[in-house]
């Protein structure tokens, strides 16, 4: 029996279909690279057969090894002093009255995020050039302190959006009921603000391993992250070991950003209700 | 009388106020000086330096960084003329940026509109699927680009298998691979803003423009793309800004030849040893990126009127 | 009890300062149900804001049981306040939103679980107690919100357009709710509103506010039949305004020439002078021969509303004139348009207004 047809106000000829190439041409190219990963051959193209070999071979590559142990260690220093120093930045500017500075606060916490990276990249170059040479100090601190900077606006984005949201009177509500200023933020601002600090973090995290151009101009020679690990291999030999470890950075970010998803939507539909 | 006197207290404790609110900006603050706004000072200082020979600056006032962004100066009699290479790199990172817009935007447009469209349970789910390739490695999704163009890559494959060509399509290092790598990187960023803007649409506003006589196309014309305008205008800057600084994609998918203004600047830096010239670049591809924001920034604050 | 002594609250600096209140005082006494009533804007808000300790007045003193107040935060003055939008702690549970308070005062556990066991019971809520806010109707996150700011016994209960986002039915229930509320507890309540209907039923004294100023305090009954300003008048209920002439013997004479003994305001008004009645529509009726009533008009327009009926008329000097009257279906009336007729009032109801 056909369904008598109404005219459907919202369609527009031909966007389902561009809308179908789009998802499928974002995750073709992805997901041809997870499985290549799995090949048992050498070729990055023709498949040979199933195989866990490269995931195997990247596993005891000391040198991938390394590089992954750096790219941790950085990305979660990073991730907790950007953490830590947004939300303190936040709490000033997520609200509460306009002060003088406030809009040039905004412009330097976003600066990262304005600049282009490969012109942060040579600048920084510049200057921690100079500094090496000056105190004769080239650890992972350069690092360090590159990527907890540039990490600053992912961690404070959603803290602020948090604190914007939040209900005013719910602090107003707890001074009312005899809650010191301490007291206040510990029992009832930080509670509500912990899913956006969670998700500042995750961010940062997220921002901070993916990050290549960066690293890649500041690292000193045999500081290989993961990232600029890859970019090396790109450009010399590739083997599908190069697919594996990206394979598994990838499932990391989805996962990732998954979490933060549901996290965020968690608290969306109890903010709503 | 005492009740009418002004509070002090009141002065107090807005002094206290501020004195906290700097305190707790401070972290913050010096990170930002330190890694972020600081060494960009110095860039700007590094611009009007002589370049040391191997490398780095020598203490002295010179405009030849500046110079050099657009001119070569004959190594024999010193005249300057215009610097065809720096030239036609500067043009491929604007052309190649705003096709690169173009193309994200013929392909967001219409997907973020499909998105908006569904049932509201549904298009988190549908948000997720854009967020995802966002959100992974730029440098992955570049390498996955390339497991599909080069010359044993999958397209060719493909290609041969059908019998279409006996010889592999030179497609990387070309202008080409760099377009569709960056089409492929930057389309989330153009369909999370019209999405935003999207989702506010008032659907009885196509209603009432079908009611009054209007086409299918007109509505799109004349309703749609009216109403979500600064969701086009946002993701258009928020594609054409990063393609103007792109360096993985350029430096992989492009080789060594076809560079963008960001290998550029990294060959000054690196072999070319000039130093100035990098700072310049540098420079002039932040006060582009900064040019396209205010653009943006006023197009933004005429749409609120 | 609660004393607000001459308070100024400026928003802003210099000329373009918005003056929120301006000169306040009033004196409320213990157990009362004092109501601040008002059209948006008008300060009421602000008021109690200063009262709770949230805005810090500009000049001025606030006294509680003789005790200045104004340098206290919040968080030290025995006063809670009922939010608008009730400001439950979302992350809690209702036993944890009404335990908050005294936990912050450092009451002892035993004491605390008593309390909010008896709270909520005073509010009928025992039985959502693990529950949290987001799972809870606009009507019993009212509830928990009255038995979270009435916890710790405060000797004032702020209640700031509580009611408001309620609906009608609901809002006529949490009223009686309220006024029971307050005889059992015997605390202070000093009540918000712009409904000047809620003010009525529930106060024992209202202070009707304006522009900053309160224009007029007293008790529902004399706020309604005698008002002070014509903006009270216009506020509170439907009015209707009578040119008239104010002559030195006390007499009135009204549009039509009529000459009658009409309430007059306390303080003396100078005779011989033009004065405004305000006469309430549901305290005039219609009578078919206007030559002998005091007012008389053309009835212009009927509206059927239920209960009652109301008769548009136009007076003799063009002013406009509402009559109520109660609809009885076992007396049908009727009223031609077009007719001219009669006004009739006690005079006592018609209060003279300066000006």
């Amino acid at each position: 029996m056909a369904k008598p047809k109404t005219f459907d106000t919202r369609r527009q000829a031909g966007f389902t279909a561009i809308a179908a190439f789009c998802f499928i041409v974002l995750y073709l190219p992805i997901v041809l690279m997870v499985i290549f990963s799995f090949n048992s051959g050498l070729a990055l193209t023709s498949w040979e057969g199933f195989s866990l070999s490269w995931y195997v071979t990247a596993w005891h590559n000391e040198v991938v090894q390394a590089a992954t142990i750096r790219s941790v260690i950085i990305a979660t220093v990073a991730t907790v002093v950007s953490t830590l120093v947004a939300v303190l930045a936040a709490l000033v500017m997520g609200r509460g009255k306009p002060f003088r500075g406030r809009s040039a606060m905004f412009a330097l916490i976003n600066q990262p995020l304005m600049v282009p990276e490969i012109v942060t990249a040579v600048s920084l170059l510049v200057v921690f050039a100079w500094v090496k040479t000056t105190t004769g100090y080239s650890g992972l601190g350069y690092l360090i302190l590159a990527h907890s900077a540039f990490c600053i606006p992912f961690a404070f984005m959603p803290v602020r959006a948090r604190l914007q949201g939040m209900d005013q009177t719910l602090e107003q509500a707890a001074a009312d009921l005899y809650a010191s200023s301490w007291q206040t933020f510990r029992r009832v601002t930080f509670p509500l603000l912990w899913p956006g600090v969670l998700a500042g973090a995750m961010l940062a995290f997220v921002t901070s391993l993916d990050d290549v151009v960066i690293t890649e101009f500041v690292k000193s020679a045999g500081q290989d992250t993961l990232p600029t690990y890859m970019l090396g291999q790109m450009r010399r030999n590739l083997t599908p070991e190069t697919n594996a470890i990206a394979t598994v950075l990838l499932v990391f970010s989805v996962v990732l950003v998954v979490a933060f998803f549901f996290v965020s939507r968690e608290n969306h539909a109890k903010a709503q209700l | 009388m005492a009740a009418t006197q002004p509070n002090t207290d009141l002065v107090a404790a807005n002094r206290r106020e501020t004195r906290n609110r700097w305190l707790l900006l401070l972290p913050a603050i010096v990170i930002l000086l330190a890694a972020a706004i600081g060494p960009l000072i110095v860039v700007v200082l590094y611009s009007f330096l002589v370049a040391g020979d191997y490398g780095g600056v020598v203490w002295h006032f010179s405009w030849d960084g500046w110079l050099g962004v657009f001119t070569t100066s004959d190594p024999f009699d010193g005249t300057l003329s215009l610097a065809d290479a720096h030239i036609s790199i500067l043009w491929r990172s604007v052309k190649l940026s705003a096709l690169t817009t173009l193309f994200c935007l013929i392909l967001g447009f219409p997907t973020a509109y499909f998105i908006a469209t569904r049932p509201v349970s549904q298009r988190d789910g549908w948000m997720l699927l854009i967020t995802i390739p966002f959100w992974t490695n730029l440098l992955i999704r570049t390498f996955a680009i390339m497991g599909l163009i080069r010359n044993e890559g999958l397209v060719n494959g493909f290609l041969e298998w059908l019998g279409i060509i006996d010889q592999p399509i030179q497609m990387m290092f070309t202008d080409f691979a760099i377009l569709l790598g960056m089409v492929y990187v930057y389309l989330p960023l153009m369909v999370l803003p019209l999405y935003a803007s999207m989702e506010r649409l008032n659907f009885s506003l196509i209603e009432a423009a079908y009611d009054l006589y209007a086409t299918p196309f007109r509505v799109l014309r004349r309703v749609i793309i009216p109403a979500v305008k600064p969701g086009v205008v946002a993701g258009s800057i928020l594609v054409f800004v990063p393609s103007l600084g792109a360096y993985v994609i350029p430096r992989i998918l492009g080789g060594g030849t076809q560079l963008m203004l960001g290998n550029l600047i990294e060959l000054q830096f690196g072999q070319a040893r000039n130093w100035p010239l990098g700072a310049a670049l540098s420079l002039t591809l932040l006060v582009m990126v900064t040019a396209a924001l205010i653009v943006y920034v006023r197009a933004s604050a005429n749409e609120g009127e | 009890m609660i004393e607000v002594d001459r308070i100024h609250v400026r928003f802003g600096e210099g000329p373009g300062a918005f003056i929120a209140l301006n000169d306040v005082s009033v004196t409320i006494g213990e157990s009362e149900f004092f109501t601040l009533l008002g059209p948006s804007g008008c300060g009421k808000t602000t008021l109690l804001r200063s009262i709770a300790g949230f805005i810090h007045p500009n000049e001025g003193a606030i006294r509680l049981a003789g005790q200045d107040i104004l340098s206290l935060p919040p968080f030290k003055r025995p006063v809670n306040t009922v939010f608008q939008n009730y400001a439950l702690f979302p992350h809690m549970t209702v036993a944890e939103n009404v335990g908050f308070g005294l936990e912050m005062l450092g009451r002892p556990r035993a004491e605390v679980t008593r309390t909010v066991e008896e709270m909520l019971a005073l509010v009928k809520m025992t039985a959502m107690a693990n529950r949290r806010p987001s799972e809870l109707s606009g009507g019993q996150q009212q509830r928990v919100a009255l038995a979270r700011a009435l916890a710790p016994k405060p000797k004032v209960l702020l209640l700031d357009e509580s009611l408001s986002a309620l609906d009608l039915k609901l809002r006529k229930e949490m009223q009686i709710e309220l006024k029971r509320l307050q005889s059992e507890t015997g605390i202070t309540f000093i009540f918000v509103t712009h409904d000047q209907e809620e003010a009525l039923t529930m106060s024992d004294r209202i202070a009707v506010m304006s522009a900053g100023k309160i224009r007029q305090i007293g008790t529902p009954r004399e706020i309604y039949d005698h008002p002070r300003e014509r903006f009270v008048a216009d506020f509170i209920g439907d009015t209707n305004f009578v040119q008239a002439k104010l002559f030195a013997d006390g007499t009135v004479e009204l549009p039509g020439g009529a000459r009658i003994r009409a309430s007059l305001p306390k303080d003396a008004v100078p005779a011989n002078r033009a004065v405004t009645l305000v006469i309430r529509p549901e305290q005039t009726v219609l009578e078919q021969a206007p030559e002998q009533a005091q007012l008389s008009g053309v009835l212009e327009n009927v509206v059927y509303c239920g209960t009652d009926t109301h008769y548009h008329l136009t007076l003799t000097d063009g002013a406009r004139f509402v009559v109520r009257r109660q609809n009885n279906p076992a007396r049908p009336v009727t009223f031609e348009k077009g007719q001219r007729l009669g006004i009739g009032f006690d005079p006592q109801a018609a209060q003279v207004l300066e000006g």
